[in-house]
């Protein structure tokens, strides 16, 4: 039902302003009657007011429109020529639509209002009933009009001074019986006249007044102003950081604050749901499915999600693309569906929510699945791939393949799908704003379809490295996590295969690129101490070797001249808290320009095998905390390890907290958790574990390995642990990450779980759509 | 007719563009450089929340590099976008007539010769009209 309210809630909005436009020509045209831009301004508007009330069942709307179009319509070609009988029951008419849509808001029916006298006057005037002569009478309404008007106004504005007199007199003494009966006489009518149409809406604000249109550039240009201001922002706060000024200090913080609200609140304006874009799905989904001869049912869920206008129109053909691809091929017939065990109809789901600072869109089918064999061939046989290249590939890397130019797997070309020209212009044209696609495939189970499309072009969190000197800004979305290494490990740990560095992360092999070597720079630090930020794109992971990590802050993305563009490294630029300007990489770029292209599909499994399956696979980190002790923490609790100076861990009454991120990190020390005894050095090895936007850092004394499931277990436990188990020869305790969070931050389950339970909630299917 | 041109000086020479193409004049900034640009492209600088490309002179017209003192700056636009000019010294603005327009002589050769539309003649020097577009690279 909401959904049908917010359509007739746009729909008056749009008319109201329709109206007013009517109003307007009709004004013109009283100056240059018979102006065919005006009428045919005029049809066009009625035109429109009848083609949605009749999508939306307001029956007597359309018929009265519908004649009105008429009339116009001869009008405007001339078969009629506009006489004052004629503008009398044209405005007879705009009357009516005002009335009728005055009826619409107040309760979403036509109400009482009657348009059939209305009609049969404009009906008789097509039908040449009427004369249609003399252009005598019309100053004589309009006079007679006028007068009425003006006789009414003077009536109120008489009537209210009288009575407030007479209130006053009233309070003094008794008035005289007479001027108050001629008083009141011409109040009450006057006051209904006034009221009348207030009456309907009563308090609440009509629709047209609580929301305006406002031209896109305006809020263009406001957005990029705010980006502005949260720049000047940012050297404000950097530059107040410095200073001793108390006041300063709070004064920047409160801009600080407003500027971040501000920010939203801008950004919130250019923000449309994405049903905008869902809206036009069913239709596509009912006509291919009639075309291909399927049954399909489309659910929706989190159609309220919210992106960039913007965006919202670049992911357009893609989504469609895509939707129409899983009618197309994902799904089956009816018959192969029923014969493989499933429902005759086919499941279509669309689920958008937010995550991370980004908008997933995902788009599954319940079908056939993609059998990874049928693109090997297709590949071998398109000549895209060689057979010892697919050989190294297994199958969810073959997947990902269905993303190379010039592939198709449609058997035969049909004109829904099958040109060849499909997922790799999906893929170019969502990567072109900064996101990211992924296919997952089960066989005879179905598709998914993952896009990931950042909240906004405008302002992105980017982390701030230094290179050589200068600095330079990697967006965060890029960004899987940071390797810290001192000399001695940066010596030791960077190995080489062939001429091509790589270092070992967690046990898989990283190629590692060298930012100094790629923009041809000396390198910019002696001591030897390094940073790797291992960067993932496309599925494509790689670790970009920097001097140092700065900080992470927003900024705001400037254009470059197409002269620099075109150098192919840097995605724009933009300006630091400092006022200088800094290069923003574009790890795409870097991506492709550094790694070849075969090799790369390679390690998106290995990301994968790392983060979404950790669950299944039950991999566990193994971490020292002194004493030789080891414990076991599942991967699937580990969101990033990290390595931190002593010196930052502070005090917050009893409890140890670290600055992370512009957020407190509560910390525990697994040693005095799990009362061992661990050796103090001046860096501390913390796994941080994030969940529904809550951290807590656990501090071991090292990292040691990561195993696969460790099957061996034994429930001799102590506190704080669940069991232990034997890895390698050697027995494990595992340790109940639970509660050592809660040691950490004893809300943090019953925050991140209510955040949760709010999510499902909210992601339950919506609708379904036959 | 006459145009007026405003002027500055690179390694001696007084070069000039049209006054309207020019936005402002500024001291030398802070420049971002930006590694595997073209020569010419001397870094970025903010000029008030925009960044804008530094285009040094000299490299487009094979003028050596500058040994000393800070560049001036000359903001001017180029397709529509605003580009910072490098130049060595900022002069007047002058008032030039059509008539003592010249062609750049035919022994005017190499890059320089795609870069100068002409001299204009002044009684104590000669003027050369730059192409500011195709200096800049565009």
């Amino acid at each position: 039902m909401d959904d049908t309210d917010e359509i007739v809630q746009e729909f008056l909005v749009e008319s109201h302003e329709n109206l007013d436009q009517l109003d307007r020509d009709f004004v013109e045209l009283e100056r240059e009657p018979g102006s065919r831009e005006l009428l045919a301004s005029v049809f066009r508007t009625i035109h429109t007011i009848k083609g949605t009330s009749g999508f939306l069942a307001f029956s007597r709307l359309e018929a009265l429109t519908h004649v009105g179009e008429n009339l116009l319509a001869r009008l405007r070609d001339g078969k009629l020529t506009m006489t004052a009988p004629i503008a009398d029951v044209l405005l007879a008419m705009v009357d009516g639509v005002r009335e009728l849509l005055a009826a619409i808001e107040v309760d979403g029916t036509e109400g009482s209002v009657e348009v059939a006298p209305i009609v049969a006057r404009i009906q008789a005037v097509l039908d040449g009933d009427v004369p249609v002569a003399a252009a005598g009478p019309a100053p004589v309404v309009e006079t007679v009009v006028e007068t009425v008007v003006e006789a009414v106004v003077e009536d109120v504005v008489e009537a209210e001074v009288e009575s407030v007199v007479d209130a006053v007199v009233e309070a003094v003494v008794e008035p005289a019986p007479v001027v108050q009966a001629a008083a009141v006489a011409p109040v009450v009518p006057a006051e209904v006249v006034a009221d009348e149409p207030d009456v309907p809406t009563g308090a609440k604000r009509s629709v047209a007044d609580s929301s305006i249109r406002v031209d896109v550039d305006l809020l263009d240009s406001l957005m990029r102003q705010v980006g502005e201001l949260v720049l000047c922002r940012n050297q404000i706060v950097r530059q107040a950081g410095l200073q001793d000024d108390v006041d300063l200090v709070r004064a920047s913080q409160r801009l600080n604050l407003i500027a971040s609200e501000l920010q939203e609140g801008v950004m919130k304006t250019r923000m449309q749901p994405i049903d905008h874009l869902w809206s036009k799905l069913p239709r596509v989904v009912r006509d291919l499915g009639a075309q291909c001869g399927k049954q399909v049912r489309l659910e929706m869920v989190g159609r309220e999600t919210e992106l960039d206008r913007t965006l919202l129109e670049a992911v357009k053909d893609p989504l469609t693309h895509l939707v129409r691809n899983a009618v197309d091929h994902g799904l089956e017939g009816s018959a192969d569906r029923v014969a493989a065990g499933k429902s005759a109809e086919g499941v279509l789901t669309l689920r958008a929510f937010h995550e991370g600072g980004q908008v997933v869109v995902e788009v599954t089918d319940d079908g056939a699945g993609i059998d990874p064999s049928r693109i090997r061939a297709k590949m071998l046989e398109k000549g895209l791939r060689t057979a010892a290249q697919l050989d190294r590939l297994n199958s969810v890397e073959v997947l990902q393949l269905i993303f190379t130019p010039g592939f198709s797997t449609a058997a035969a070309v049909t004109n829904v799908s099958g040109r060849g020209v499909g997922m790799d212009v999906v893929k170019t044209n969502i990567e072109s704003i900064g996101g990211t696609i992924e296919i997952e495939s089960v066989l005879g189970r179905g598709t998914t379809c993952r896009l990931r499309i950042p909240l906004t072009l405008a302002i992105v969190s980017s982390l701030t490295i230094e290179c050589a000197g200068d600095r330079y800004a990697i967006p965060q979305v890029n960004l899987a996590e940071l390797v810290a290494l001192d000399s001695t490990q940066a010596a030791s740990s960077l190995e080489r295969v062939g001429a091509a560095e790589v270092f070992r992360l967690r046990g898989m092999l990283l190629p590692i690129v060298r930012l100094s070597d790629v923009l041809e720079l000396d390198p910019g630090r002696a001591d030897g101490q390094l940073v790797i930020a291992v960067l993932q794109t496309d599925g494509r992971r790689f670790g970009l070797l920097v001097d140092r990590v700065l900080n992470s802050e927003e900024i705001v993305v400037k254009p470059l001249s197409s002269q620099l563009k075109s150098i192919g490294i840097y995605s724009g630029a933009t300006i630091l808290g400092d006022g200088a300007v800094a290069l923003i990489l574009d790890v795409q770029a870097l991506a492709k320009r550094c790694m070849r292209q075969d090799s790369l599909e390679r390690d998106l499994a290995q990301q994968r095998g790392d983060s979404e399956h950790a669950a299944e696979l039950d991999q566990v980190l193994l971490a020292g905390i002194g004493e030789g002790r080891q414990v076991a923490i599942p991967l699937s609790m580990v969101t990033r390890l990290e390595q931190v100076d002593a010196s930052r861990v502070e005090r917050v009454g009893r409890r140890e907290v670290i600055q992370y991120r512009g957020g407190i990190l509560p910390t525990i020390r697994l040693d005095q958790h799990l009362h061992a005894e661990s050796a103090r050095g001046d860096e501390l090895t913390v796994i941080v574990y994030t969940s529904g936007g809550r951290s807590v850092a656990l501090v071991v004394e090292e990292i040691v390995d990561i195993v696969d499931d460790v099957d061996v277990r034994s429930d001799i436990e102590d506190d704080g642990l669940l069991g232990s188990a034997v890895v390698r020869d050697r027995v494990i305790e595992l340790l109940d990450v639970r509660s050592a969070i809660q040691a950490a931050d004893p809300n943090f389950f019953t925050v991140t779980e209510a955040v949760a339970a709010g999510h499902s909630v909210a992601t339950e299917p919506e609708a379904v759509i036959a | 007719m006459s145009t007026q041109l405003a002027t500055f000086t690179l390694d001696g020479h007084t070069l000039a563009i049209a006054v309207e193409q020019v936005q402002e004049v500024l001291r030398s900034q802070t420049r971002t450089r930006v590694p595997l640009a073209p020569p010419r492209v001397a870094g970025l600088v903010n000029l008030r929340g925009q960044v804008l490309t530094a285009v040094d002179l000299r490299v487009p017209l094979g003028l050596p590099p500058r040994t000393e003192g800070e560049p001036m700056v000359v903001v001017v636009r180029v397709g529509g976008e605003p580009v910072s000019l490098l130049v060595d010294t900022i002069g007047d603005v002058v008032e030039v007539d059509e008539r003592d327009f010249e062609p750049a002589p035919d022994t005017l050769t190499g890059a320089a010769r795609e870069l100068i539309l002409g001299a204009y003649k002044l009684p104590d020097r000669l003027v050369l009209a730059l192409d500011a577009d195709r200096a800049v690279g565009l």
